[in-house]
């Protein structure tokens, strides 16, 4: 900022500035010494709460997970042992399998979802602003609101709300989340609900910006419309949504909450994640050290991962 | 965009014929349209309708309420569902407020200052926004339990919930962002006519940050709205629950009907849609520019 401003401060309090320091700014009663300090008081808040309420419980985490946490008995120190545990257990085996599945699933359907929701209402025309509105009031609503919404929609009684509405097509009725065959797919359809709105309005940003003289050029050499979606449409937006898609399934690892509020995990373990087999390790049982060990795995592999990626992206704009 | 004279199919990439004759391609795009409208808020329509409607039982949920009654909400009251909701609009205002204020001191340093352990601090807040509550619950919720050096329990009470959420690297990112792209010259001007620190931030940077302002409250009020770990593992005892929380309490109580539950719902939603529909255009502008930042 100094250096921008310097540039454009009259040349008599230039120098002025420069002895200052920090910001460019006329002398004033020989306050200098608190220059350095001023941004650094702007941040303490921040960073005093980052400070508790991130980094002393990660710090806190991380060194839990090396415990055996006993209340009243004091800590004894297992070094990776609770992170072997972690690895052993099937539950958490199952538990990351049924993640990487629900985290995928959900993230490329709710693109998919997006796409086509985009390219129905793209235009400028006042009608399909509404409906663009209408369409994206799922993402607003708390997760665990919607979760308890769809609970009582996917009613498993050949009666209940949905397979009311399958009959009329012809299908259903279907268990939903009440059977281990079809609770994943069910939590995984509420999470495409939810997020495939906000997707289509990054594709519609998207859509706005492909060069109209493209489907010009797609036009005079007689293209249909399904050759200019595909040649003309998807490359223009490659870039974009295959970050998005990669940050946002990295996200889905972390998936806790409508899981929680639609099976708990259940039915059988169907559809327990990491997180919610980590909420029932540590407030459920106990397992305060195995637990942690479990949330620093997490965050380790959301961590690589958003750094890989990040870097990937950063060399591929370079280029 | 598309030159004069060119056909109006140029203008989405599907081609809609926007031309009047076009009946079928308008047919078609209506009827995707309703289709669209009915997946996506039909199941928020059947809320308004479950919760006003008389239903013992969810197999006599139906999109209009047969039966108009506010009797949901008079036994939801019985269950302190208004207590709930207390605690939620509480908990929104204070950490909201907390969250704006700490934003704005914190960009205004990371984009108006140049300072040494800058680019630290700014590798520090990314950090942060990969330490979300679920990762460190566990130690979160023993820290809020017996905060160090200062020994305070915040178990059980409404600032256990507020604190945390205080800070939020996405709100900082964006304010960040915005007052970068003020121009020097405003605030050299203030200076020479002798502002201080605090009335160049007040009276120059922030008046012109309302555009921004607008963005991170209304993802700021959606983002703390949406909480469910967090205040769970704070509360003390289901007195202490959000609303958000508490529903799911309220739908394993076997007295309570699921009219109950989706009244609860409602009342948890409408202040998410008021919010949205009043600042929808910060919200659209702060997802595509957020996006865009990673």
């Amino acid at each position: 900022m100094s250096v921008a401003s310097e540039a454009t401060a009259v040349p008599g309090e230039t120098k002025a500035a420069r002895d200052g320091g920090v910001t460019a700014r006329p002398p004033k009663r020989g306050k200098y010494w608190h220059r350095s300090l001023i941004p650094w008081l702007f941040l303490a808040p921040a960073l005093l709460l980052f400070l508790y309420f991130k980094f002393i419980p990660m710090a806190e985490g991380i060194r839990l997970s090396l415990y055996k946490v006993q209340p009243f008995l004091g800590d004894i120190f297992v070094g990776m042992d609770n992170y072997a545990a972690v690895l052993d257990d099937t539950a958490f085996q199952e538990a990351a399998y049924h993640t990487v599945i629900l985290a995928f699933g959900q993230t490329f359907g709710a693109m998919v979802v997006g796409f086509f929701l985009a390219l129905l209402l793209e235009g400028q025309a006042k009608s399909l602003w509404f409906v663009r509105s209408a369409v994206f009031l799922p993402v607003v609503a708390a997760t665990a609101v919607v979760g308890e919404i769809w609970r009582v929609l996917y009613f498993p009684d050949p009666n209940g709300f949905l397979n009311n509405v399958l009959s009329w097509v012809g299908a259903g009725p279907s268990t939903f989340l009440d059977h281990p065959d079809t609770s994943l797919v069910s939590v995984m359809v509420v999470g495409i609900w939810k997020h495939a709105p906000y997707d289509m309005v990054l594709i519609l940003a998207g859509l706005a910006g492909i060069d109209r003289e493209q489907y010009e050029a797609a036009a005079i050499d007689g293209t249909n419309v399904f050759q200019r979606l595909w040649y003309v449409t998807l490359p223009a937006l490659r870039p974009v949504i295959t970050i998005l898609l990669t940050l946002a399934a990295i996200r889905g690892l972390r998936v806790f909450t409508e899981v929680y509020v639609l099976t708990g995990g259940g039915p059988a373990g169907s559809t327990s994640v990491w997180m919610t087999t980590v909420f029932s390790r540590g407030f459920e049982k106990n397992d305060i050290g195995v637990a942690s060990a479990a949330s620093v795995m997490l965050f380790l592999v959301t961590f690589v991962l958003t750094v890989v990626v990040q870097m990937w992206r950063r060399a591929r704009e370079a280029r | 965009m598309s030159k004069v004279g060119v056909s109006s199919r140029l203008d989405t990439a599907l081609g809609w014929s926007t031309a009047r004759n076009a009946y079928a391609s308008r047919a078609i795009r209506l009827v995707l349209c309703v289709l669209a409208i009915l997946i996506f808020t039909g199941p928020l329509i059947t809320v308004f309708s479950g919760a006003f409607d008389v239903n013992r039982d969810p197999t006599q949920l139906s999109v209009l309420p047969g039966n108009p009654t506010l009797q949901n909400f008079e036994e939801a009251d019985a269950k302190n569902i208004w207590g709930y909701f207390a605690n939620s609009l509480f908990i929104a205002g204070g950490a909201l407020l907390l969250q704006l204020l700490v934003s704005v001191f914190a960009a205004y340093a990371m984009a108006r200052k140049k300072f040494r352990g800058q680019a630290i601090i700014m590798l520090v807040i990314l950090t942060t926004m990969m330490l979300p509550e679920e990762v460190i619950a566990i130690p979160l919720s023993l820290v809020i339990g017996d905060l160090p050096v200062v020994e305070l329990n915040l178990r059980g009470t409404l600032l256990g919930v507020i604190l945390p959420l205080g800070a939020w690297g996405f709100s900082i990112f964006v304010m960040t962002e915005f007052m970068k792209e003020i121009p020097v010259e405003l605030e050299e001007a203030a200076r020479v006519d002798g502002a201080g620190e605090l009335r160049v931030f007040w009276q120059i940077i922030l008046p012109l940050c309302r555009p921004a302002l607008a963005v991170i409250a209304v993802f700021g009020f959606t983002m703390i709205w949406d909480q469910y770990l967090l205040p769970r593992i704070v509360a003390n005892d289901p007195a202490d629950y959000t609303l958000t929380v508490a529903l799911a309490d309220l739908r394993s109580d076997i007295e309570v009907g699921p009219g109950i539950v989706l009244a609860g719902a409602l009342l948890a939603l409408v202040p998410s849609l008021v919010v949205y529909l009043s600042l929808q255009k910060s919200f659209l502008r702060g997802i595509t520019t957020g996006a865009v930042k990673g």
